[in-house]
């Protein structure tokens, strides 16, 4: 076995162990005692992560081996590692709490981010000159940690929304906090139509003229949208309902677009299958679930992870982004927009603490926060690699 | 002013909340940080007094009391935030191609809305005058701020005394009673406090256990660090501090580097572009994506040099080679303070091109030659036996517009020419029109034709000119920045009263974050004495 079977046998070993841990994690629910107390689940369940933690570090190191360099230089290698961060965080933030309950909520989001991630490309690729200097891996491994920890804010503060948000009415807060399920169904939308359209190898083919030049598109799920003013070429499939707009014309826009739009549809699939199965809102149904947990401590928890991530991202996210971007670019800041969605998140999170200092934007105000902080960290991992352009997209 | 003496004997400054010493609330004051009668007390800055919650008359007050606001600061933030966002939508103007134009690129690229985004100024959002001012407010609400609570916070800090007012420690967040308390337990709570690492302060009985105070100055070293880095950002509009400018040099070309004052020179030697082998079994699958082109380095081998002595103007400098190196994406080339880096480049130009003349259906049968060079084109060559060359026209980069012959650019990427062809046996002239590739005879009866001999080419190299004295400013203040938040965020000052009362004893506690740990602290440190722990009294959910 090669270096790069054995790194991917890791990862899909450690997705597994990470799959089973939240199953024990979710199982301290029904244990006696305190939310918070040692159960035998709960340990079972952070000493799976570990292990799951430690297969992921074998991936890492072994495709590091592979591949020659630190494998955070494409869309697949960040967003996994991502994940892996995720799950660091989550087991650093449960040795200070001993929050059973956390890891029922963050090992999940670890486990669609790393599934996210597989439906990337995921050969290895060779490195442009610009990558090539040790501050890239470490600008970029130390922003993920910093994310990961922010991200373990979202955790909490979606334990906190479901516990607390009022669920007799339906109004704009419980429209929200279904809405934030809703995301997450359809980044699970995502990686259920992918899955199954690459099984089935399909395939549809576009052609259309840029320039002067004649360019094509290659979809692999059923075209709801064509690029625009393109023609299908591929004989034998379901003809696009209709074409994106002039001005989605980056690269591969159509494509993209037609992605999304099969997302949010399997989303809505997803969440509707739910909502007739348990026959009232998602965030209802979990919320009894919750009875025993302490907002108090959930509230610290989500400001604790945010205190904690906070300088990490600053050094990574920033520091070292500039001095990698001096390095590379001899320019330590050029406003392409992933510096400035850094900087914007970073601008989030700054306000995010002095709102702190004030009494009234303690629990359910810093929960949604938190929901908004991950919101922009994830529009920054995503969108900005795929929809706007710059100097870092992987893609 | 009007100090205020506490019951304690301390005297406070005019708009103390509460008494710096014994901690006891100043009956009138209270409204300042909103306590409310029996519930827990607001402990932020320790309840001393701050100037913009003292004074509200001048002007000067007014604008004072504006900045220090930690709303209208958050609200500034909020702002610079969501301009930065707004910059994002479409590309800023140093990431359009440069040759078009930017009022006619976002109107048809992005239609309507990149008109619109263009007329506001957003193409230019970071440099604009709005969002420059935006962030030196910021800068302004953190020095104001940062003074209005330092001062008074480190003042709190010095005086607060052991024994504090009972009012003061019932109202704290974590407190309990105990009413019968021995000495041994007393003693024991002494040893375990030391254990944590806390400094006991003691005064007949009463106890000021305290730890991490230096976590407090977090927030003002982090803010000095951030106002560093924004000076360094004013600096950078100075000269003498910062420059970014650009140099194209042609292989074999010695050019003088702008922005030096024309005191050094760059000559290029060679221009190498390596690629990554396709048949690298790794990368091959990647590389076959990308169309079978992945560089792997770009390189000038490069020489500079200074001139020598004072230069008489007309006459060429005297140039004396200070350093010679390989420039590479991320090695720059150095010397006295400038840095020369990779940044461009541009293959096969055009240096010279050879041309014979021969009769139209034998090109073995040269008449003459001649070779036109790029650098140094003439109007007329003189071939032997009489003939002669003249060009007419010369297109460097030729494109055809309408029918019509033009020259892209003043770049010989793609050369064409008009010549005419005089002799002893041709009647006037002959005409050819010459490109890479083609040789349009447009009267077509022609006796003669010229055909390309030969080229030379080379390659051109892109360099960026950098000087930048505000780096040290920017690294200083980062690494401040970083002290102040890790100092702050991953630190907490606790502090723990005990408080004699009767036989037993009152305890409190307060910290800035993270209250699970203090309370945790508490378990540990009263752990098996008779001391009962503390509530929190915090009604949150
Ligand atoms: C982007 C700019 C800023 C950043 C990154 C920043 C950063 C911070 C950080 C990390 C803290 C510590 C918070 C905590 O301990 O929870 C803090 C505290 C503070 N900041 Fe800022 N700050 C910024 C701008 C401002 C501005 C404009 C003001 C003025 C209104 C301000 C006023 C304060 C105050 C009053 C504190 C609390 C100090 C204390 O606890 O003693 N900050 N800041």
């Amino acid at each position: 076995m090669d270096f790069y079977t054995i790194s991917s046998n890791l990862l899909y070993t450690a997705f597994v162990i990470y799959l089973v841990a939240t199953f024990f994690f979710g199982a301290t629910i029904r244990a006696k005692g305190s939310a918070q107390r040692t159960s035998r689940a709960g340990t079972i369940g952070i000493v799976l992560t570990t292990i799951g933690f430690l297969a992921q570090t074998g991936y890492f190191i072994t495709r590091w081996i592979a591949s020659g360099h630190a494998p955070v230089s494409n869309l697949f290698e960040f967003t996994t590692f991502f994940g892996m961060m995720l799950v660091f965080a989550f087991i650093i933030i449960y040795f200070i709490y001993r929050l059973n309950i956390l890891g029922l909520f963050a090992l999940p989001v670890a486990l669609i981010v790393i599934g996210y991630a597989s439906m990337f490309p995921r050969e290895l690729s060779p490195l442009i000159p610009a990558l090539k200097t040790h501050w890239l891996y470490i600008h970029v491994t130390t922003a993920a940690l910093g994310e990961a920890i922010l991200a373990v804010s979202f955790a909490a503060g979606l334990i906190y929304l479901i516990k607390k948000v009022d669920q007799s009415s339906f109004n704009v807060k419980t429209f929200s906090l279904e809405f934030v399920l809703y995301m997450i169904f359809a980044t699970l939308g995502f990686i259920l139509v992918t899955t199954t359209f690459n099984a089935m190898d399909y395939q549809v083919t576009f052609e259309y003229e840029k320039e002067g030049e004649l360019l094509t598109s290659e979809y692999h799920l059923p075209a709801i949208v064509a690029p625009y003013d393109s023609e299908m070429v591929t004989e034998d499939r379901f003809s696009p309902l209709f074409e994106a707009p002039s001005w989605m014309e980056g690269q591969e826009a159509g494509r993209k677009f037609n992605t999304f739009i099969w997302s949010l549809m399997a989303g809505l699939a997803l969440h509707l299958l739910m909502l007739l199965i348990l026959r009232k809102r998602v965030a209802k149904a979990i919320q009894p679930l919750l009875s025993r947990v302490n907002l108090d401590l959930v509230d610290e928890i989500i400001y604790r992870s945010v205190a904690i991530g906070f300088p990490v991202f600053t050094l990574g996210a920033l520091i070292f982004a500039a001095i990698w971007a001096q390095v590379a670019w001899n320019r330590f800041w050029g406003w392409d927009p992933k510096e400035v969605w850094a900087l914007i998140t970073w601008f989030f999170y700054a306000a995010f603490l002095h709102l702190r200092l004030s009494r009234g934007w303690h629990g359910e105000k810093s929960a949604w926060l938190a929901v908004i902080g991950f919101a922009i960290i994830m529009f920054n991992l995503i969108a900005v690699n795929l929809v706007l352009f710059g100097l870092h997209s992987y893609a | 002013m009007n100090k205020i003496k506490c019951e304690c004997g301390h005297i406070n400054p005019e708009g103390t909340v509460l008494c710096e010493a014994c901690g006891k609330p100043v009956e009138k004051n209270q409204h300042i940080d909103g306590n409310d009668k029996g519930k827990l007390l607001n402990m932020r800055y320790d309840g001393s007094a701050r100037r913009s919650q003292t004074y509200n008359k001048t002007v000067i007050d007014k604008v004072w009391n504006f900045f220090s606001s930690v709303k209208v600061g958050v609200w500034l933030i909020v702002l610079a935030l969501i301009a930065s966002a707004v910059g994002t939508i479409f590309p800023q103007e140093m990431y359009i191609p440069p040759t078009v134009e930017p009022a006619q690129y976002y109107r048809d690229e992005y239609g309507i809305f990149g008109q619109l985004y263009y007329q506001l100024g957003f193409h230019n959002l970071y440099g604009s005058w709005w969002y420059i001012l935006l962030i030196a407010l910021i800068g302004v609400s953190l020095v104001i701020c940062s003074i209005d609570r330092v001062v008074p916070l480190h003042r709190a800090l010095k005086n607060q005394r052991p024994k504090r007012h009972e009012v003061f420690i019932k109202r704290q967040r974590l407190f309990g009673q105990t009413e019968r308390v021995s000495n041994t337990d007393m003693e024991a709570v002494k040893e375990n406090l030391k254990k944590k690492n806390y400094k006991i302060y003691e005064d007949h009985g009463h106890i000021l256990a305290e730890k991490n105070r230096f976590s407090r100055w977090g927030p003002y070293v982090n803010h000095i660090g951030l106002i560093i880095i924004l000076i360094g950002a004013i600096v950078r509009f100075f000269p003498f501090m910062y420059v970014d400018t650009y140099v194209w040099v042609r292989e074999g070309e010695t050019v003088v580097i702008p922005e030096t004052e024309q005191q050094y020179y760059i000559e290029n030697k060679d221009f190498i572009l390596e690629l990554y082998d396709p048949n690298d079994e790794r990368f091959s699958e990647a590389i076959q994506q990308e169309g079978g082109m992945v560089p792997k380095n770009f390189q000038t081998n490069a020489v500079v040099y200074q001139v020598k002595g004072d230069t008489v103007p007309g006459s060429e400098p005297e140039l004396e080679k200070i350093k010679e190196g390989e420039i590479r994406v991320n090695e720059p080339l150095k010397f006295n303070g400038f840095a020369l880096y990779q940044s461009d480049y541009q293959l096969n130009e055009f240096k010279s091109m050879s041309f014979k003349l021969h009769p139209k259906n034998n090109a073995e049968d040269v008449i003459g030659a001649f070779t036109f060079d790029m650098t140094d084109p003439k109007q007329e060559y003189l071939l032997e036996n009489g003939y002669r060359i003249v060009v007419d026209q010369y297109f460097p980069d030729l494109e055809i517009d309408n029918g019509e012959p033009k020259s892209k650019s003043n770049y010989p990427r793609n050369p064409a020419f008009i010549f005419f062809v005089y002799g002893p046996d041709i009647e006037d002239r002959e005409v050819s029109f010459l490109t890479i590739g083609a040789n349009i005879n447009p009267g077509n009866q022609n006796q003669y034709k010229l055909s390309l001999a030969g080229v030379e080419m080379r390659d051109v190299t892109g360099l960026a000119v950098k000087k930048d004295r505000t780096l040290p400013i920017f690294a200083v203040g980062a690494i401040i920045f970083m002290i102040g938040v890790v100092q702050g965020m991953y630190w907490q000052h606790r502090r723990i009263w005990i408080h004699p009362k009767d036989d037993g004893v009152w305890i409190a506690g307060h910290t800035n974050k993270n209250w699970y740990g203090l309370k945790r602290d508490f378990e540990s440190i009263l752990d098996r004495t008779s001391i009962n722990p503390p509530e929190d009294q915090q009604e949150l959910s």
